[in-house]
């Protein structure tokens, strides 16, 4: 009778086990690769180091709201008179940003405010900025999860 | 059955159970995550509205049911506000499309919530619930009056009331009977030989009006439902029962509605709309004009004197964001229209702006077709949703409806 019990326990933790190893593989395989949520990029042409931080604690879906970017040169030069344009979107869901948000301040010291930023759901998006100022033109596109 | 079958299957019956967790019928916690934004428990407290500063007066919002329910308020003296938006079917008709003095282009919407989003008709040609309500006092399908006959309708009959809320009345005494931009020939030629002072007391009063009436739509809230009791019990963890309870076929339209079928792209949050415009391909109706959504509606919010950013409105700039920073020139706006909220949507039939679907069935059938837009691009893609799936969905639905 003992060894009867041991028995199906013995059954029941093997097939537990390999349940459990059948979905840890199913997680591995359906991992994505890793994305990159920095937050201080190099800009693709290597021209400026940019930089973004929102201007609210907690960057809530639906509610409008603002960032700074921060505009270096590569070897940490604050940029003056950079002019900027913003797009991104949801890649996975192939729409752009709900608003149209806009660079309309230099607060000096390279940084720049980015009014009119909103995420309508929650989810992978991207800021793009394209930024203009006397070393050239470059643009960085920072990704986000909400 | 040997002694070593009956222990192995009862092995199996253990596992089983203890497995038995995993089947279809609990949720991810990325599903969990999601279940909890649509749930009536994350809707926000009532955002103030800045650009009125009569909207939480309760005298505002008194005045403002008054004139809502109020027939007087129309060139025939048979429609009110409540005339479409009727009290007893969510403040919607059940029409296809609206009936005031003539019938409109579009669907009535229902007015649970309202407050809460930013751009109002479904295609958003308004930025403030009071700039909404004045809109349809002077088009000649709905109210068909000028905005001189309501600032004289309001003096003759709600003097004192009004002035109490608003301050004193200007003198109209020189202003004509029916005098607005939107009328007859006869009623703009009327109000282009009124003075910019004339037409800005006129203005003055009638936006007040607005407000009013706003202050009284800002109480209709959405009511909680099955679906939000059932969220609530996801949330806490515990088994949801009784009046908390979905049935499997609920919970498989759930999911569906959550994953596959991709409606909580749109229909997010916990009125289950983003507040924002799509183009999902909805067919026109024959013998409508052309009309082109958000396109349109972009273009005359931005136009609109009672804007945001308009000398009526009581805000300053700063609270102008949704309007000084909206998308205005981009193909995507294209007969993209506002996704409604889902809530109440199950008892609220015919669908899409001009009441193009008769039932739910002909909804969902049109989001698994994904058919080409009429004009612009539509966002959907082909869903294919089987037979089962289709009534999952629609159950599910169902429980967002008391």
């Amino acid at each position: 009778m003992k060894s009867g019990w041991l028995y199906a326990l013995a059954v029941a933790v093997l097939v537990l086990v390999a349940y459990g190893a059948h979905v840890a593989t199913l997680d591995a395989r359906s991992a994505k690769p890793e994305l990159d949520l920095a937050r201080s990029q190099t800009t693709s042409g290597g021209l400026y180091v940019a930089a973004i931080e929102p201007e609210v604690a907690d960057v809530k879906q639906g509610v409008l709201h603002s960032w700074v970017l921060t505009v270096k040169t590569a070897d940490g030069q604050p940029v003056d008179d950079a002019r900027v344009a913003i797009d991104g979107g949801m890649p996975e869901h192939n729409h752009g940003l709900p608003t149209s948000p806009r660079m309309t301040e230099y607060l000096g010291n390279g940084r720049y405010r980015i009014e009119g930023v909103k995420f309508s759901m929650s989810g992978r998006w991207e800021l793009r900025f394209d930024i203009s100022a006397a070393p050239g033109s470059d643009s960085v596109t920072f990704n986000l999860v909400l | 059955m040997d002694g070593r079958t009956v222990w192995l299957a009862m092995a199996v019956l253990v596992s089983a159970a203890a497995l038995s967790g995993c089947s279809g019928e609990t949720f991810t916690d990325e599903e969990k995550a999601t279940i909890a934004l649509l749930s009536l428990a994350s809707l926000p407290p009532l955002p103030p509205d800045p650009t009125n500063k009569y909207a939480d007066d309760p005298a505002a919002a008194a005045l403002g049911a008054t004139l809502f329910f109020d027939q007087r308020m129309s060139i025939d003296g048979v429609v009110a506000c409540g005339t479409c938006h009727l009290i007893d079917k969510q403040f919607q008709d059940d029409l296809p499309r609206g009936k005031g003095v003539g019938t409109t282009d579009r669907r009535t919407m229902p007015l649970a919530g309202v407050a809460w989003g930013p751009w109002f008709f479904w295609d958003g040609r308004r930025d403030s619930l009071w700039a909404q309500a004045l809109t349809p006092l002077e088009e000649q399908r709905e109210h068909g009056g000028t905005r001189a006959f309501y600032a004289h309708f309001v003096a003759e009959n709600f003097n004192e009331r009004y002035q109490r809320i608003f301050g004193p009345l200007p003198d109209l005494s020189s202003v004509p009977e029916q005098a607005g931009p939107f009328g007859t020939d006869a009623e703009k030629a009327a109000w282009a030989t009124m003075t910019p002072e004339q037409q800005d007391d006129v203005n003055r009063v009638f936006s007040n009006l607005g407000k009013g009436i706003a202050a009284f739509e800002r109480s209709i809230a959405p009511q909680e439902t099955r679906f939000d009791r059932f969220a609530g019990a996801i949330a806490a963890g515990t088994e949801p029962s009784e009046d908390a309870a979905l049935t499997d076929e609920e919970i498989a339209g759930l999911k569906l509605f959550i994953g596959k079928a991709n409606c909580s792209t749109c229909h997010t949050g916990p009125r289950l709309t983003d507040d924002s415009f799509h183009n999902t391909g909805v067919p026109v109706v024959a013998g409508l004009p052309e009309d082109l959504g958000r396109e349109t509606g972009a273009k005359e919010v931005a136009a609109d004197p009672f804007n945001c950013l308009g000398k009526f409105s009581d805000a300053g700039p700063e609270a102008c964001g949704e309007l000084r920073f909206m998308v205005k020139d981009d193909p995507r706006l294209t007969r993209a229209y506002k996704p409604p909220s889902l809530r109440g949507a199950a008892t609220r039939p015919p669908y899409m702006h001009a009441g193009q679907f008769a039932t739910l069935e002909e909804v969902v059938d049109h989001y698994s077709r994904a058919p080409a837009a009429p004009s612009g691009q539509s966002e959907l893609h082909p869903l294919n949703l089987s037979e089962r799936e289709r009534q999952q969905l629609i159950a599910f639905v169902k429980t967002l409806s008391n």
